[in-house]
């Protein structure tokens, strides 16, 4: 039991982490709750079973060509429907949840309802300190892990990602220093929606797909960067390790756990906001006036 | 005798025609409440009517909603929680203890209330999208108690087998539908009195407003609990009307999401603007039933359309089309008029 909390529990904090960092960034640069964010990470895992069943492709080249192809529509629906309504705060909640619907909707019209299933890319397990682990969740860990340093590589050590960070500290102040604020945004945008993409990729073989996949995940990353401080990457990441784990724990351990897992880890998030208002490593934005 | 009350009905009317017609906004709200007086006349399908009904307790739903987060900007994710707090009470009140409907309805509007001062006290340190997305949390963990308390609550399923509102759809009608107006009306003055001002700054400039000597943790706080009676409300009503108090139909994350898609696509920080919404967008997804498959995604295309084009909403957008606002002593005036009608400035 205690290896399935820890294996299951590093699996969904990973996939929450990825998330988070994403919806968490694209709010640093553009100051946009883009509730539409764990909706490209199910249409990824859609599109993936469509090339890899439907099309009989290279699941390598199916993942791929899904991530290129949902950053594409990402960047589209940034630049010609979130872009025209940023000024309109509550305008943003309801056309990026309008937005989710419709994407759930389209794949309900061309998939159905059904449960499906994408396979493995490599089969078989390894033993780990006398556990079975199958290669799925190994190659799952590495590329979060790869990915989640490569993430903070870019925001750290690359122009682009100071850029980034100065945007989100001081929008105004970025302009005048000769950032393009708007490209920055876009590319941020590029960038949360890799991620998400990503995400579903991953999970892809190892959850069941249904249209409505998004919606928890919505709630939980919502929580993760409440949690950890919205813009933070370092809270992104503590926050999802967290409520990664309690959600497990909460499964593994309670009765009925599957109904509570959601209401503990927002119960744990609300606790902890009450303490600190800002989050666990909050960055207090600039009031904009 | 009958002079002076010649004298009083043609100062009514002056101050109607004063007051009312002068403003086409005003004319087609008074308008819009004539037509749904007289609907049964026109038409007694009882199918029509119960659309009318519930969405008569949507628009108090919604318009609560434009209370609290679009007069304070306290953007509440969560509303669903008061509209579940006082299904719930509603039911089980009257499920249990047999109390009538005229007793449990406002004992669940007052448990919304209630509800409303559990989640304003916690989150008054919050603010913007941390206030946004705490207050997400609230209804999912009730959902979460209601389905481990199965034998009270009825856990998935609900509780069913509650009193009616009355015997027959009409009187349903005729209760609704007065009721919506009344408190409208009722939202529609507070956020014209100096509480709603209040409101309205604390949105604008929450630090000005405290500078001002004005208590702002007491007006956040009463706009959670005036929000909450009105979401309360509407809550036992829907109870009522229904017959039944489900998870999925009165906390669900769809519900609160419901009640801010009508708001904003009727347009904020209006009071009319939500109730518009509702009576425009419920009956558009009954008409969409008529197609299953599509329905959702043609509710969610128009919306996006409409919020892209008028992203204020559509009221205000046919209110800026169809009135001006004088730009002097900032008094609305119809279109038409070259010049204001109170303080003679010119228009435009």
């Amino acid at each position: 039991m205690i290896e399935g909390i820890i294996i299951n529990g590093i699996i969904s904090s990973g996939v929450y982490a990825l998330l988070a960092i994403g919806f968490s960034l694209i709010f640093g640069a553009a100051r946009i709750i883009n509730l539409t964010h764990t909706a490209f990470y199910m249409l990824a895992a859609y599109l993936i079973y469509t090339f890899t069943r439907s099309f009989d492709l290279d699941p390598v080249l199916s993942i791929i060509i899904s991530i290129v192809a949902v950053t594409i529509i990402g960047v589209l629906v940034y630049k010609f429907v979130i872009e025209r309504v940023r000024a309109h705060e509550a305008t943003v909640l309801i056309v990026t949840i309008a937005l989710a619907i419709i994407i759930q909707e389209v794949v309900l019209l061309a998939f159905g309802g059904h449960f499906r299933g994408v396979s493995s890319l490599i089969s078989g397990y390894a033993t780990i300190l006398g556990v079975k682990v199958t290669y799925q969740y190994l190659l799952t860990f590495g590329a979060v892990s790869i990915i989640l340093f490569g993430t903070w590589a870019l925001l750290m050590k690359t122009r682009l990602g100071i850029a980034i960070r100065a945007t989100a500290q001081d929008r105004a102040i970025a302009n005048l220093m000769g950032i393009n604020v708007a490209r920055i945004g876009m590319i941020t945008m590029a960038i949360a929606v890799v991620l998400a993409a990503i995400a579903g990729a991953l999970v892809a073989p190892l959850f069941t797909l249904t249209p409505y996949m998004w919606m928890h995940p919505l709630i939980m990353v919502l929580a993760v960067v409440v949690l950890g401080g919205l813009g933070s990457i370092k809270g992104s990441f503590v926050g999802a390790l967290i409520l990664g784990f309690t959600e497990t724990l909460v499964v593994f351990l309670v009765p009925m756990g599957a109904f509570l897992k959601g209401a503990v880890a927002l119960a744990i998030m609300l606790v902890i906001i009450l303490i600190r208002p800002e989050g666990l490593f909050g960055v207090s934005f600039e009031e904009e006036r | 005798m009958i002079g002076i009350l010649r004298a009083y009905i043609g100062r009514v009317y002056k101050e109607f025609r004063g007051e009312i017609l002068v403003l086409p906004s005003k004319t087609i709200v008074l308008l819009f409440c004539l037509l749904l007086f007289l609907m049964p006349l026109i038409t007694s399908e009882t199918y029509i009517l119960r659309i009318l009904i519930l969405a008569s307790i949507f628009a108090i739903f919604a318009a609560s909603w434009d209370l609290l987060s679009g007069f304070t900007g306290q953007i509440n994710f969560g509303h669903a929680l008061f509209f579940g707090v006082a299904a719930y009470t509603s039911a089980l009140l009257n499920l249990h203890i047999g109390l009538p409907h005229w007793l449990t309805i406002p004992i669940g509007a007052v448990a919304a209330v209630l509800a409303g001062l559990v989640v304003g006290v916690p989150c008054l340190r919050l603010r913007g999208p941390y206030l946004a997305l705490a207050t997400l949390a609230f209804p999912l963990i009730l959902t979460g108690i209601i389905y481990i308390f199965p034998n009270i609550t009825g856990g998935e399923l609900g509780v069913y087998g509650i009193d009616p509102l009355s015997g027959s759809r009409l009187i349903d009608y005729y209760i609704c539908i007065p009721l919506m107006i009344g408190l409208g009306f009722i939202m529609w003055k507070i956020t014209g009195s100096k509480t709603g001002i209040i409101f309205h700054a604390i949105r604008e400039d929450e630090v000005a407003v405290r500078a001002s000597g004005i208590n702002t943790t007491k007006y956040k706080l009463l706009a959670f609990c005036l929000s909450g009676l009105f979401a309360g409300i509407a809550g036992g009503l829907f109870v009522h009307f229904m017959r039944i108090a489900g998870p999925t139909s009165t906390l669900a994350l769809m519900v609160s999401f419901q009640a801010i898609i009508w708001a904003i696509f009727g347009g904020i920080a209006t009071i009319y603007g939500p109730i518009a919404g509702v009576f425009i967008l419920v009956p558009v997804t009954e008409l969409l039933r008529a197609m299953p498959e599509i329905r959702m995604l043609v509710f969610a295309i128009i919306v996006l359309l409409v919020l892209l084009f008028m992203p204020e909403g559509i009221t205000t957008w046919v209110r800026d089309k169809i009135e001006k606002e004088c730009p002097r002593c900032k008094i609305r005036n119809i279109a038409t008029r070259k010049t204001c009608r109170i303080c003679g400035a010119d228009l435009d």
